[in-house]
């Protein structure tokens, strides 16, 4: 584990332990007020941050009359009707429901494939010794920060040549690929940390790698797999870039969907308001029920 | 670097008589190699391989790689202006955004720190990270958007303007163009001709003031006589549904209310007052004896203040940063808290103890405690700042795409969006890696040196 990644980091949405009581009345009175004016501010601060968001989503709750006729922020003075009719219309755009299926058929299995290929890897560099192993997992560490800008062209002759350039096995191959050293380095590290003795214990027992691996890492590895599977999941189902270079029309994710929509950005935010909030329905999901997870792979990640 | 992973004891290697058995050995090789392979294949496929294949590929042009051209493809990449662009706003998205995604990160976590409940405050400022920078994209471009009634940053521009600087009334009001009493360019200021101070009064006539900014007037004052030595008059819409008689103030045409009206002398203003409700004003007497003209301010007809052209090109770059910074200012609070509750309490309370101030130990202990943290944090931005691609070819609109223009969008317009040279674009994606390579080696040495402790 990285120094970052140790029990504070995974606390770190949790309330910090009250201050200690300073002596003086006076002093307490003073901080009290401070403390007043600090959650104050933190008040106003977290009203300004929501601000946006909360434009998005009353947006795509209003007609499109209304949406060009007024700003969202007229429900507050005039509360008008707000309507699903947006989302419903968006779900009956056969292009859109299709962009939803294929954003579920790209996220799904990349993040499986790497959680997978990862933890293979990981267990081997944490724990089988081979020659040239240090080598290889610093050049997995140094292939952290590639930009995945350098690999676009490359990449994209190199599926055409093997035919499967535009499929959505192409956008996971991708996925996994440029995830594989993140995950590598998460879980190897985490692995590391298992007690050798379990491992030799189970040895003695005559359980082979296999069974090794299946029976005591992954087990152990739990919550970093679940950090990594959480943090490629968003990551994967969050990306435009890769899916607009290679993805055709039948295999483009929500994002390219959505994209393509911006273009004419003014004539159809009842569109765009309402796609873009349905594309973060499952991150605002994910990331409010896994915080801790989430918080914790974003920590050990820190220079991706 | 051997010393660094032996560090964790290698569970291989005769720690059991069995593993010493040829066989068992060959067997472990054999899973060793399977276990490793797809990855291995992947990465060297995908990732390593692209990268030499980019090398090669910045040195052919366009055509592809039947048409060696050297280095002239770098040559162009620093010469073409579009490029250039990229790069100075790539400039100044390194420097600004994670300097204030950061610094506003170790405000919010150092505000948070001693209070309860600040779970939320987390919450909601971090949430942004969740999203997808497409979404984040069009959330910003509803707000930057340019129509007060739709974007609520200008919407709050237009407020702020308008509560301090009064807003025009009668945009795109004007004399009719045949006036002998008003005369001045399109929008104004209106001038009489120079004229002596009489107890008749001075009418002035407009026309243009839309129905909008009439509702609520009432019927304009007829002719009266002014006060002794005073000037005065009406300003009207010399205009009724079926005509009226030019110049004359006919029942059912409206006075125009809040009209500022200067009396010059020469050229100075010597007096001012607003019209009222039936369209009268009333200047005081003139210490001057020589001829006055009365004049409508050009501050009545401007057209309406429209806001902050957000997405223009002088601002767009600032304006993405700005929703890059809602974005990522969570993550940097979010780290520097985990750091923060590492700092040992005692240092401060001791500090604290010895009479220093809130902001001493901010400075001189909190800080310097999080350097490590501060760094970590301000490279991981940079590296991710220089890949930004998708907020700008969202927020941007089309005319002012050029003016934002970043590195990672410039690769993508030449080498895919229509440019189709994939000569420049490997360039490109070749100085992006250059750009990221010392953080790079900052990580495999950050690395080594845990694994050594």
């Amino acid at each position: 584990m990285t120094t970052l990644q140790s029990a504070p980091a995974t606390a770190a949405l949790s309330p910090a332990p009250p201050a200690r009581r300073s002596p003086g009345l006076l002093k307490r009175l003073a901080g009290r007020s401070t403390g007043g004016l600090v959650r104050l501010g933190l008040l106003i601060i977290a009203l300004f941050w929501m601000v946006p968001t909360l434009g998005l989503l009353v947006s795509s709750l209003r007609k499109p009359l209304d949406i060009q006729a007024s700003g969202w922020w007229s429900i507050f003075t005039a509360p008008a009707s707000l309507t699903l009719h947006n989302y419903t219309s968006l779900l009956a755009n056969p292009a859109i429901s299709r962009s939803v299926a294929n954003s579920i058929m790209i996220t799904v299995p990349a993040t499986l494939l790497v959680v997978i290929i990862g933890a293979l890897a990981a267990y081997i560099f944490a724990w089988v010794e081979f020659p040239g192993r240090d080598v290889v997992f610093l050049i997995v560490v140094g292939l952290l920060v590639v930009p995945i800008q350098v690999a676009l062209i490359p990449v994209t002759d190199l599926f055409a040549k093997v035919g499967i350039f535009g499929s959505i096995a192409s956008v996971v191959l991708f996925h996994v690929a440029f995830g594989l050293p993140f995950a590598i380095f998460l879980l190897r590290n985490f692995f590391a940390q298992i007690p050798q003795e379990l491992l030799e214990a189970a040895r003695l027992d005559g359980a082979g790698e296999l069974r090794l691996f299946t029976r005591v890492v992954l087990p152990l590895g739990g919550p970093a797999i679940a950090s990594l599977a959480i943090f490629q999941f968003l990551w994967v189902w969050n990306d435009m870039l890769v899916a607009l270079i290679f993805a055709n029309s039948s295999a483009a994710p929500l994002t390219v969907a959505l994209t393509e929509q911006t273009r004419q950005f003014g004539t159809n935010i009842d569109v765009l308001s309402s796609g873009a909030f349905l594309s973060m329905i499952i991150p605002l999901v994910v990331f409010f029920a896994f915080q801790r997870q989430f918080v914790s792979g974003l920590t050990a990640g820190a220079l991706k | 670097m051997t010393e660094v992973l032996t560090a964790k004891p290698p569970a291989t290697g005769g720690s059991t008589p069995a593993d010493d058995r040829p066989a068992a050995r060959s067997r472990r090789g054999w899973i060793t190699a399977l276990f490793l392979l797809p990855a291995l294949v992947l990465l060297g496929a995908l990732v390593v391989y692209p990268i030499g294949w980019t090398v090669v590929r910045s040195l052919f042009g366009a055509q592809g790689f039947t048409h060696f051209v050297g280095l002239s493809n770098y040559g162009s990449v620093f010469s073409d202006h579009q490029t250039l662009t990229a790069i100075k706003n790539n400039a100044i998205w390194v420097v600004v955004a994670p300097t204030i995604a950061t610094g506003l990160g170790l405000i919010f976590a150092v505000m948070t720190e001693r209070i309860r409940f600040a779970t939320a405050f987390k919450l909601v400022i971090f949430m942004p990270m969740a999203i997808s920078m497409l979404a984040a994209g069009i959330i910003f471009r509803l707000v930057y958007d340019q129509d007060p009634t739709k974007g609520v940053a200008n919407a709050v521009a237009v407020g702020i303007h308008d509560t301090f600087s009064s807003a025009s009334h009668y945009p795109g009001a004007h004399p009719r163009p045949i006036n002998h009493q008003l005369t001045g360019p399109a929008a104004g200021p209106f001038t009489t001709p120079p004229l002596a101070v009489s107890s008749r009064p001075v009418n002035l006539p407009l026309v243009g003031a839309t129905p909008d900014d009439l509702k609520g007037a009432s019927q304009a004052a007829g002719p009266r006589s002014c006060p002794g030595g005073h000037l005065c008059g009406t300003v009207w819409m010399d205009f009724k549904p079926g005509g009226g008689t030019p110049n004359a103030i006919d029942p059912g045409e409206k006075g125009l209310s809040g009209l500022r009206v200067n009396l010059l002398s020469g050229t100075k203003v010597i007096a001012h007052a607003t019209t009222s409700k039936d369209g009268t004003y009333t200047l005081p007497a003139p210490a001057t004896s020589g001829p006055v003209r009365v004049q409508l301010a050009a501050s009545n007809f401007t057209a309406p203040y429209a806001g902050v052209n957000w997405l223009g090109p002088t601002l767009v770059t600032w304006s993405i940063i700005g929703s890059y910074i809602w974005m990522w200012t969570g993550f940097a609070m979010v780290l520097i808290a985990a750091g923060l509750a590492g700092i040992p309490r005692e240092l401060m309370e001791a500090a604290r103890v010895d009479g220093a101030n809130e902001w001493q130990v901010f400075r001189r202990i909190t800080v310097p405690a999080l350097a490590p943290v501060l760094g970590v944090v301000l490279v991981t931005l940079m590296i991710n700042v220089l890949k930004v691609f998708d907020l700008v070819y969202i927020i941007a609109p089309g005319a002012s795409q050029q003016s934002a223009n970043v590195l990672a969008l410039q690769l993508y317009l030449s080498s895919f969006g229509g440019g189709n040279n994939q000569g420049i674009g490997s360039a490109l994606g070749l100085l992006l890696l250059v750009l990221v390579l010392p953080a790079m080696y900052v990580n495999i040495r950050r690395f080594r040196k845990e694994n050594a402790r």
